[in-house]
């Protein structure tokens, strides 16, 4: 038997936004003639879903269908300000300009409504893309209708401002006293893995992952990040290095021939859960999710190859090479003693 | 939890159609009639004083238009952090006196086609003096190393101290007290972001002047005003087009391809396309910090752990870009999700003459994850502990005070850790299934040693 397993778990928790604040983020938002609202932004969605997830959080808070939520972002002639997608930052701030800005144009929307229908603004709610009074249903006013009548008949706008800023703060420098997030997120990552030990190699059979990251905004977008990272933890942990003889420049990467990444044949079977605890700043509770995903699945690794085969390897990647040496070392040491 | 309507649903992804069937438009889709060609010189050593650029040859080649040099550049810093006021800047965006990197861009070719630039780039002639490189981060620390920074020393300058500290409660005098001291030295050498879409940025001067920039960036604010900076012009005068990045993971928001795309296009009156291949995104983009950690907790007899003592040395590479603000989120998570009492770190944001490290996925505190779980697993092993059991017992509580002194408010480790048991089929014990984030720590004594000001 050369082929041994383990089993490893590791726990982590990440923080939301830039270190010590000082990152804002803006969005204003419009409604068209016929009902649809305009979100403007200058975030970045970098393949994660962020102009999908803030889709949602627009149509939530304005009370509106998600179809009629168009995001409009990437110019900086024609949007303002957004620090930039990173520090797991855009859901939570750009989300909260977005509520910020939404529920200002609702109050718009709301108040020509309240004209429409002969009612008070505060009596008014909107639901589905349809204004009606609280507590009657059938009293009600679609959106289009209260849009072209804002529009063609009140001359009025219905539009909003929003953004979100957490200011920026100093830190002790001889304590190291800050206030370095918005909020924190937590997982635990347990993986088992079969050791080689002829050959040094580490195949990971199975990821499970445990993940709070206050309320979801689109569950099967959380779940794509939390693969995504576990597959993308699971290259750092056993497989990447620019320089594989760090810190000598020898065999400096240039290609896929010599840096590997793990592909779809590499992943192992990855189970997930999520747990929603809101954040209490957060938009409707939202933790940022995007960064952490590749971090718990690194020491679990590690841990489980420990747990097989009884041998530390904390010199990232964890290579064959590094593998049979330390095995080496381990053999020699117990005949040696 | 309040039950929403659309916020909590699966939708599908807006984008998702066009990402797989190959429709969405990136910056490397954006054409311009006579659009030109850029390509950059590198250094071809580590390290290195510039005594001559001849690009006579180079400038002779047909179809080459336009060399853009460190002289062409109104001001030649790159400033990223500057911008959020970390300084000074030390990154010139063309070299001209010195090399600090193999690389380092010296001067761009622009030229009618790709090939042209490519080939015009071979044609440089580099007379570079080559000097003594600093690879290793303890070495960089050595009194015997080269000193590599203008301001004569080979770190980052936190407040007049040449490392960013943490320091909560008595540290030495709860090491003492530990009956187990577990040690440990973590490292990590440098990874590639890579993205799918390698860097790219076409800049089209407009007839009234401005320049428009489609870029990949994370950040369209961010370069765009460094860009401006750089450019000395207002920011009136760009307009910045992106929103849509085939993968970021923090490598493109170093401002890298912008500017001398820009002072390219302002050279030659004609829009320019800058794309990189995936082995300069390998070599010459920014990666990931190689990192060594040392560990060392002071643990009693029944779990608790009472002391941990940290040096991490964060390998900048050559340069700035995000390394000191990345030593800096790594000495605020040294501590983890658990509550110590005791907490003391030295983070150094270290020089070398490597490709510039930067931003990437959780930088900063990634490190410190896997030196801290690595180490709580070792604790379990040293003192015979089960490791979920560890983890529970120390994992911090709502109203506990964390190293950086900010109360804990959103805890919820405990319940990650029941969730992953029960999901990875591992009985918990009941009193481990008892407890809570928001339990007090009676049943678990974590607050026993207070000394650091544990307890609100």
């Amino acid at each position: 038997m050369t082929r041994v397993r383990g089993r490893g778990i590791a726990s982590v928790n990440y923080p939301t936004g830039m270190n010590l604040g000082g990152d804002p983020t803006q969005a204003l938002i419009f409604c068209q003639p016929t009902g649809s609202f305009t979100v403007k932004l200058s975030s970045t969605d970098l393949g994660q879903g962020l102009k999908t997830v803030i889709g949602q959080i627009a149509a939530e808070t304005l009370g509106v269908p998600l179809e009629g939520v168009i995001i409009d972002t990437g110019d900086t002639d024609s949007a303002p300000h957004c620090m930039g997608t990173f520090a797991s930052r855009a859901t939570h701030r750009v989300g909260n300009a977005v509520i910020m800005a939404a529920e200002e144009a609702k109050r718009a929307l709301l108040e020509v409504a309240a004209d429409e229908m002969e009612a008070a603004p505060q009596d008014l709610v909107v639901e589905n893309g349809e204004v009606h009074v609280k507590g009657s249903p059938d009293r009600k006013l679609s959106v289009l209708d209260v849009a072209l009548a804002a529009h063609f008949k009140y001359g009025r706008t219905i539009s909003g401002r929003g953004i979100f800023l957490k200011p920026k703060g100093g830190v002790d420098p001889e304590t190291g006293a800050c206030d370095p997030d918005s909020t924190e997120a937590h997982a635990t990552a347990v993986a088992e893995v079969e050791v080689d030990t002829e050959t040094g190699e580490v195949t990971v059979l199975r990821l499970f992952g445990a993940y709070e990251v206050g309320r979801q905004v689109n569950p099967a977008m959380v779940e794509g990040q939390i693969v995504g990272g576990a597959v993308m933890g699971m290259g750092h942990a056993l497989m990447e290095t620019v320089f594989p003889y760090y810190p000598a420049q020898d065999h400096h990467t240039s290609s896929f021939g010599e840096y590997i990444v793990p592909t779809a044949m590499d992943a192992p079977q990855i189970e997930t859960v999520v747990l929603e605890y809101p954040s209490s700043n957060g938009p409707y509770g939202v933790k940022g999710v995007g960064e952490m995903t590749a971090n718990s699945p690194v020491p679990a690794i590690v841990n489980a190859i420990y747990d097989a085969v009884g041998v530390w390897v904390t010199d990232l990647p964890v290579t064959p090479e590094k593998v049979l040496r330390a095995l080496e070392d381990k053999d020699r040491a117990l005949s040696g003693s | 939890m309040k039950q929403l309507g659309i916020v909590g649903q699966s939708v599908k992804r807006r984008d998702g159609l066009g990402h797989v069937t190959g429709q969405t438009q990136y910056v490397d889709d954006v054409f311009y009639p006579g659009m030109l060609w850029l390509r950059m010189v590198r250094s071809p050593v580590a390290r290195g004083a510039i005594r001559r650029i001849d690009t006579a040859r180079a400038e002779a080649l047909p179809g080459v238009v336009a060399i853009v040099s460190a002289g062409d550049v109104p001001n030649n810093w790159y400033t990223i952090l500057g911008l959020i006021g970390v300084g000074p800047p030390d990154e010139p965006v063309l070299a001209h006196e010195e090399v600090m990197y193999q690389g380092e861009p010296i001067c761009a070719v622009v030229a009618e086609t790709e090939d042209i630039a490519n080939e015009a780039t071979s044609l440089v002639k580099l007379d570079i003096e080559e000097l003594e490189p600093v690879l290793d981060v303890e070495y960089a620390l050595n009194a015997e190393a080269p000193v590599i920074k203008k301001w004569g020393s080979n770190t980052f300058i936190y407040d007049g101290m040449n490392h960013r500290r943490l320091r909560f409660g008595d540290v030495d005098a709860a090491l003492k007290q530990a009956d187990f001291v577990v040690d440990g030295t973590y490292r990590l050498s440098p990874i590639e972001h890579v993205p799918l879409e390698t860097h790219c940025c076409v800049v089209k001067p407009e007839p009234d002047g401005r320049l428009t920039v489609h870029t990949n960036t994370q950040a369209l604010y961010f370069s765009m005003d460094n860009t401006a900076i750089i450019l000395q012009c207002p920011s009136n005068q760009l307009r910045f087009l992106g929103g849509t990045v085939g993968g970021g993971f923090g490598g493109k928001v170093d401002v890298i391809t912008e500017p001398v795309t820009c002072i390219a296009a302002l050279k030659t009156r004609r829009p320019v396309k800058w794309r990189w291949t995936r082995r300069e995104e390998f070599q010459n983009s920014s990666t990931r910090a190689g990192v060594k950690m040392e560990y060392r907790d002071g643990v009693m007899r029944d779990g608790r752990i009472i002391a941990r003592k940290v040096r991490s040395l964060q390998d900048a590479g050559a340069y700035h870009r995000h390394s000191p603000y990345g030593a800096q989120k790594h000495m605020a998570n040294v501590g983890g999700p658990y509550s110590i009492p005791n907490v003391w770190a030295d983070v150094y944001c270290v020089y070398t003459n490597r490709q510039p490290s930067s931003a990437m996925r959780g930088f900063g505190v990634m490190e410190a994850s896997f030196a801290i779980e690595v180490q709580m697993e070792k604790i379990a092993r040293t003192i015979g502990m089960d490791s979920w059991e560890l983890r529970m017992i120390n994992a911090y509580r709502n109203g506990q005070m964390r190293p950086v002194r900010k109360v804990v408010e959103d805890a919820a480790l405990v319940e990650t850790l029941q969730a992953a048991a029960e999901l990875a089929g591992h009985e918990l014990p009941a009193h481990l299934r008892a407890m809570h984030s928001n339990d007090t720590g009676e049943q678990t004594g974590n607050h026993a040693y207070g000394g650091g000001g544990s307890r609100l």
